[in-house]
């Protein structure tokens, strides 16, 4: 059998495969962060506890008020992210003229009150979500039996992420929010309502994570804590890629999802620093990030 | 932000910091508990332990020696140093007379050194590492609930009986992990199988499914999971998701009533597993857990049901000797029979650990559960010498003086 370093190759194939969706899940949360990031200059530390309530809003609807899989992918976004809404009109915009560490404590308080919230309501251990009866069941690939699931998550999230990224580049609304986060004075002397325009953008990068709380709950454990482990992780993505950059988040999140993928054939007990061992060679090389503009 | 101030923002959040900082007088007991409170571990004992504790605490009447008993609690985080260091600004201050520790074995035993050093009766309830009464054992600790060693010889005994001979461990990387691998080889060996391979996974991973393939791939019978909390139930539930149960038989080395509960029956049924307790034994555990569920909306987990035994054992012993003194204490603690709704036939061994009977449960599928949290069937009762062994563990070194 064909092997490399010393492991089989159709293992490393599967094993490639895996890192696809991990990195799926990167690539859909560092896209949010960088949307954020980008057009309001807010370090969100809440969007690992956005992308939890995402998962609970799913879950809560399926257990309480009998929503199904495929109405979560659309109400779980749209409620996390008007709560988004909210938070933003009530407490981040007071934060746009001070020092970017302000929002970021904002933040970091709304994500520890969110898990200790979830945390007395529903423990620790969290809940178990179903996998949708439609997508259960898996494909033989030959070197490995891939979940539909899965396979539905790559798909769904590159969907999201090139949909994305055309609306903020390609569109006329994406030229004007690019517009307002380069000079706001002169675009709202245009009689464009750019406060409302930064509202949405950020309900909109909140209800990015949500989608991918609704995307992840069939397949971890919906818990508290599903948020803080994994928010980390995404902002060393976003760091690698270039803060701001929606490229660079996106191919960020794929890529890193394979090389931690790799890792875990490798040097498993590497698995969870690997990301941070790349963004410390990426700062050193390239300060701005793989695909960050130098200032 | 620093490191210190996110543990004061922590803290206050969660309202743990005690607000008494007063020096305790003569004899009085203060019993301080150190305990995941938020994190992937705060469901097996958490703030229902502070709950087991107050209710150990109100049946013994509230006070020993003539003086009101204090109950202390603060989260560890996870982290050996604030568990460590808790302890001993605790001993320093506040007249600590005994420590409940909860969960992580890596805590633990950063705790027994302090428990040493100042000399605090130390209840090792959370943790399942057997070294904490082996290479790290202290003339105070106790390890309380369940240990590595039984849960081996339980889980993986039971297994092996029925042909599992080949195995495959997925492991949580520290202290815990490690040693619960090791003492299930060593069973998995004495009864002639083989072990084709292990994975050592970081704690707080959530997405297993690369390992499972590995272990997969291994062509073992067993998936032997070596990791509790978050990291069982994600390892579990990728393994449903990706077939491998269906070709691997699993087996939890570790899981509590809340890790099945979370899991639902459905993905968790059949499984064989290990405890020191089970809230459906008897009549005597039963209304326990009936009294507990009133307070917790849950029956008591066999860590949080140790803790209520550790508190009035300790309460006891302090009662009969009349002090807070460890050294008298502790000695008055080993020469005790535990017979209580926790443990049956208990008895303290020579290395600190408190054996006890245990048993091998396997878990009921949904249509044999017939009412809320009846989840396990017992498979079999080992007396506490089958579960660890009728010898102190030779590692530990006042076992060789």
């Amino acid at each position: 059998m064909t092997t490399l370093f010393g492991v089989p190759l159709p293992a490393i194939l599967g094993q490639l495969m895996l890192g696809l969706v991990n990195g799926s899940f990167y690539a859909l949360l560092s896209l949010g962060l960088a949307v954020i990031f980008g057009l309001l200059g807010v370090v969100n530390f809440a969007h690992g506890a956005f992308y939890m309530l995402g998962a609970f809003a799913a879950y809560i609807g399926l257990e309480f008020l009998g929503v199904n899989y495929w109405w979560a992918l659309l109400l779980a976004p749209l409620s996390v992210g008007l709560l988004g809404i909210i938070i933003e009109r009530l407490f981040l915009r007071q934060l746009y003229q001070v020092e970017p560490v302000y929002g970021l404590l904002l933040t970091f308080g709304i994500a520890l009150i969110a898990e200790g919230v979830m945390r007395s309501l529903f423990g620790a251990s969290g809940r178990s979500y179903p996998v949708p009866p439609l997508l259960q069941g898996g494909f033989n690939l030959g070197f490995m039996v891939l979940p539909i699931y899965r396979a539905w998550v790559i798909l769904a999230s590159v969907t999201v992420c090139c949909v994305t990224w055309f609306l903020i580049e390609r569109t006329r609304l994406g030229s004007r929010l690019r517009a307002a986060t380069e000079n706001a004075k002169l675009v709202q002397a245009f009689g464009i309502n750019v406060p409302l325009l930064v509202m949405c953008t950020y309900g909109a990068g909140v209800g990015l994570a949500a989608l991918a709380g609704v995307l992840a709950a069939p397949v971890i454990q919906v818990s508290p804590l599903m948020g803080s482990s994994l928010v980390i992780v995404v902002f060393a993505v976003v760091v690698i890629g270039g803060m701001g950059s929606i490229v660079g988040a996106i191919a960020g999140g794929l890529v890193l999802g394979l090389v931690e993928g790799l890792t875990k054939v490798v040097y498993p007990e590497a698995s969870n620093i690997v990301v941070f061992i790349i963004m410390a060679v990426v700062l050193i090389w390239r300060p701005a990030g793989l695909f960050g503009k130098e200032q | 932000m620093t490191r210190n101030s996110t543990i004061v923002v922590l803290g206050a959040l969660l309202g743990l910091y005690p607000a008494s900082q007063a020096r305790a007088a003569a004899d009085q007991v203060v019993i301080g508990d150190i305990d995941d409170m938020s994190s992937v571990y705060a469901d097996v004992i958490g703030q229902g332990g502070v709950e087991a504790i107050n209710m150990a605490v109100g049946d013994f009447g509230g006070t020993v020696l003539g003086n009101k008993i204090t109950v202390l609690s603060v989260d560890h985080q996870n982290k050996p140093d604030i568990g460590a260091s808790k302890f001993r600004e605790w001993a320093d201050q506040n007249g600590l007379t005994a420590v409940l520790g909860g969960s992580n074995t890596g805590v633990s035993i950063a705790m027994s050194k302090v428990a040493a050093a100042k000399k605090v009766t130390f209840f090792a309830i959370g943790a399942g590492g057997a070294s904490l009464t082996g290479a790290d054992c202290t003339p105070y600790t106790i390890h309380y609930a369940y240990d590595t060693t039984a849960l081996g010889n339980g889980t993986a005994s039971a297994i092996i009986k029925q042909g599992g001979k080949t195995w495959f461990f997925v492991t949580a990387d520290y202290a815990f992990g490690t040693q619960l691998q090791e003492s299930a080889t060593r069973v998995v060996l004495a009864g002639g199988g083989k072990v084709l391979g292990a994975v050592r996974a970081p704690l707080g991973t959530t997405d297993y499914s690369s390992f499972l393939l590995q272990a997969q791939a291994s062509g073992a019978q067993v998936l032997g999971l070596a990791n509790a909390g978050t990291d069982f139930s994600n390892s579990l539930k990728a393994a449903n998701e990706f077939g491998i149960t269906k070709t691997m038989q699993p087996a939890a080395l570790l899981a509590f009533l809340t890790d099945i509960h979370a899991l639902t029956l459905q993905t968790a049924q059949g499984l064989y597993l290990t405890t020191g307790w089970y809230w459906d034994l008897n009549d005597q555990t039963r209304a326990f857990a009936k009294r507990f569920y009133s307070k917790a909306n849950r029956p008591p987990t066999m860590n949080q049901m140790a803790y209520y035994s550790a508190t009035l054992q300790y309460l006891n012993a302090v009662k009969a000797v009349g002090t807070t003194d460890s050294d008298k204490v502790m000695a008055q603690l080993r020469k005790t029979r535990i017979n209580d709704v926790f443990a049956k036939d208990g008895y303290i061994r020579a290395d600190g650990l408190m054996v006890h009977t245990m048993y091998v449960m396997q878990v009921k599928s949904p249509k044999e559960s017939k009412y809320p949290w009846d989840y396990y069937k017992v498979i079999k009762v080992m007396s506490g010498e089958e579960a660890d062994g009728s010898q102190p563990d030779p590692t530990c070194p006042m076992i060789k003086k």
